[in-house]
């Protein structure tokens, strides 16, 4: 059983860390990108679970000569969804941003309030 | 009866959609047909769910290949006691909750824009829910996770207002990583094992070397962990829930967690056949409980408040699985059906409160006893049943975990225990204090609001930059829009019919649990044997055995 190209294995390693990367920032915009590339990430980690992927699939017909097709299939799905998902997601920021001129992610306010409570008043 | 029976279990999933594509067609034109479609559709999927319960209880889990695809090629929907169970009871909720909206949006006079797209919405979010407890393998449940997230993000910015984009987004992103972990960790086990199906898993899983079982096994119950929000995962939870509408919260916090428990319960149980995790599990179910009835006593907001129990209730849930033995995963299972019906139950009478009293802060809120005595008693019922008052369900779920806990007999599973008898008490606790606050006190205590007052969203933008400290206001905090496309709403005595009718019908559900509690305990226990033994379901997927 052969490996997958190291390469591959490497583009999907930095992918990952700089999706989660611009995930933890505060502008959700950078969230959102960081949202596409995880999704990216993980479609090609999908498709990293073939060994033949240099391969096309159902052409050829006899193993050893094809990919295998339900990794692609798979991974085809993963894009249709994430392709729907980010659309609503830069909906959603255009919103904030048209609410707020800025589209930072605010805290909990509830949780905000709360936490006042604990703390000695300001006399200021 | 027996050979036609497998032909139900598609249906849960194609109903709703069907029916959502429908009332699309129809348009806006013919409301009451639109409305009656909806409703049919749901009703048929109950009465359905109904008939697979009693079906698979006598003769065995059922199962379809659709398309005729054989097991491991084709796409499988697998019914057994466990995922009709469920069908069964987030039906039920479904109906009633879809019923209360189609009252409150008749009320509110909503019938435009914002409601076209809701009900349709709302049945494609009942479809992948479906979807997701009857998928026979991972990636058909995936995608009916997708499905169900997707049409929930909808619901959740209903309207659009500033305050459920800012909490929707927060909520979008986090599921969004989950899936993303789900996602990868499918993609992780098709190239271990080659395959996706969750009864070829079963067998193939365990032939894996065992470090990376583990690994696959803590992605996968990482994901669903989000979901369901197990502690150190549920930070989201409360924050998103509450400025939802009603009924939208309702079956948020009903179903759309216990999906995740469900997903849970199959991973320990169908695919992984190890106990490596279940101290980490118990452990997490310890810190859910007891932490999230800790933010349950510090909130003022009624909504917020039942939130934090919702995270805090998602413990006893895990404690079961956690346990993995007979008793423990039955009072699981038992507990699933019965904290559904109830956290349902209490976020629509909490929808009507804010109705009558034009809040759902503790401060505003008071002697509601005395002004609505039928909210009093649509309140109290399901409370107490969440507080696990004998001899309502909710205690003989609790007893029924603990009494598993006892029977483990290690020092953690004592602890556990402990922390459960204790989160019980604390849960009394905030129900209490809600009780004596909003419908003990004497009416000029708290702030009361005249009837006919129009209730409008009080969102003020300075709040929500995170560069103004100052603009947290003290007391009441902000109002979150109520109706369902974010409209002011007029706070009235008089409960529109059908919001009545759907409430107290989840009401009695509730207490129907405890009446037919021997029963359902009995079908729970049935539920958890098939679960532990693995064989009825493997061999329903693959009569001639599997390769």
């Amino acid at each position: 059983m052969s490996t997958p190209s190291f390469l591959l294995v490497v583009t999907v390693a930095v992918l990952y860390s700089s999706g989660f990367y611009l995930l933890l920032q505060r502008s959700l915009m950078r969230v959102v990108f960081g949202i596409l590339i995880l999704g990216h990430a993980a479609n090609l980690s999908l498709l990293l679970t073939d060994v033949a992927i240099t391969l096309p699939p159902l052409l050829g017909g006899r193993e050893g000569e094809m990919s295998d097709p339900l990794p692609h299939a798979m991974a085809l799905t993963a894009i249709v969804i994430t392709f729907g998902v980010t659309t609503f997601l830069l909906a959603l920021a255009y919103r904030v941003w048209l609410g707020d001129e800025n589209d930072e992610v605010p805290d909990d306010l509830e949780d905000r309030r709360i936490s006042s409570l604990t703390e000695p008043e300001d006399s200021s | 009866m027996e050979a036609f029976l497998h032909y139900l279990v598609p249906l849960p999933v194609v109903l709703p959609l069907f029916a959502a594509g429908l009332k699309f067609a129809l348009g806006v034109r013919l409301q009451r047909l639109s409305q009656a479609v909806s409703v049919v559709a749901l009703a048929a999927v109950l009465v359905i769910g109904l008939v697979l319960l009693f079906g698979v209880d006598a003769y065995g889990p059922q199962v379809v290949q659709v398309g005729g695809w054989e097991a491991p090629i084709g796409i499988t929907l697998v019914a057994d006691r466990l995922s009709t169970l469920m069908v069964t009871v987030s039906s039920a909720i479904t109906l009633c909750v879809l019923v209360y909206s189609v009252g409150q949006g008749a009320a509110d006079q909503e019938e435009a824009t914002p409601l076209a797209i809701f009900y349709p919405t709302f049945l494609i979010l009942v479809a992948g829910v479906s979807n997701a407890f009857l998928a026979g393998d991972l990636f058909n449940m995936y995608v009916g996770f997708e499905i169900l997230l997707t049409s929930s993000y909808v619901l959740l910015t209903q309207g659009g207002t500033a305050a459920r984009i800012r909490t929707g987004s927060t909520y979008v992103v986090v599921s969004l990583v989950s899936s993303v972990i789900f996602l990868v960790a499918i993609g992780l086990i098709y190239g271990a094992t080659g395959t996706v199906n969750m009864a070829q898993l079963s067998v193939r899983l365990g032939e894996l070397p065992v470090q990376l079982q583990l690994v696959l096994q803590v992605m996968l119950l990482l994901a669903f962990a989000i979901k369901a929000a197990v502690f150190p995962l549920s930070a989201w939870l409360p924050d998103s829930y509450p400025t939802a509408p009603a009924p939208v919260t309702a079956v948020f916090a009903g179903l759309l967690t216990k999906v995740g428990v469900y997903a849970m319960i199959r991973t320990q149980t169908l695919l992984f056949d190890n106990d490596a995790l279940n101290g980490v599990l118990l452990w997490a179910a310890l810190a859910t409980m007891v932490i999230g009835i800790f933010g349950a006593m510090s909130q003022n907001d009624i909504k917020r408040l039942l939130s934090f129990t919702l995270v805090s209730h998602i413990g006893y849930m895990v404690f079961g699985i956690g346990l993995a033995s007979l008793h423990g995963l039955s009072g699981a299972v038992f507990y699933v059906a019965h904290h559904i019906t109830v956290q349902t139950t209490l976020f629509l009478v909490t929808g009507l409160i804010e109705r009558r009293g034009g809040s759902t802060s503790l401060n505003d809120l008071s002697g509601l006893a005395k002004l609505s005595p039928m909210l009093g008693v649509l309140f109290f019922l399901p409370a107490m049943n969440l507080a696990g008052i004998p001899p309502l369900s909710g205690f003989l779920g609790k007893l029924g975990l603990l009494q598993a806990g006892v029977r483990e007999g290690t020092p953690l599973a004592y602890l556990l225990v402990a922390g459960a008898v204790l989160t019980s008490l604390l849960t009394l606790f905030s129900i209490v204090r809600m009780w004596n606050y909003a419908f003990w006190r004497d009416p000029d205590d708290g702030r009361p609001v005249a009837l006919g007052t129009l209730l409008e969203s009080s969102e003020d933008d300075s709040v929500m930059g995170p560069s103004s400290p100052a603009g947290i206001s003290v007391v009441g905090g902000t109002r979150p829009p109520i109706g369902i496309g974010g409209k002011a709403v007029m706070t009235s005595d008089v409960f529109p019919p059908l919001m009545l009718a759907a409430t107290v019908a989840l009401v009695v559900l509730g207490v129907a649990y405890t009446v037919f509690a021997g029963p359902l305990i009995g079908y729970s226990e049935a539920t958890a044997a098939e679960l532990l033994a693995r064989t009825p379901y493997v061999e329903a997927v693959f009569p001639g055995g599997v390769r």
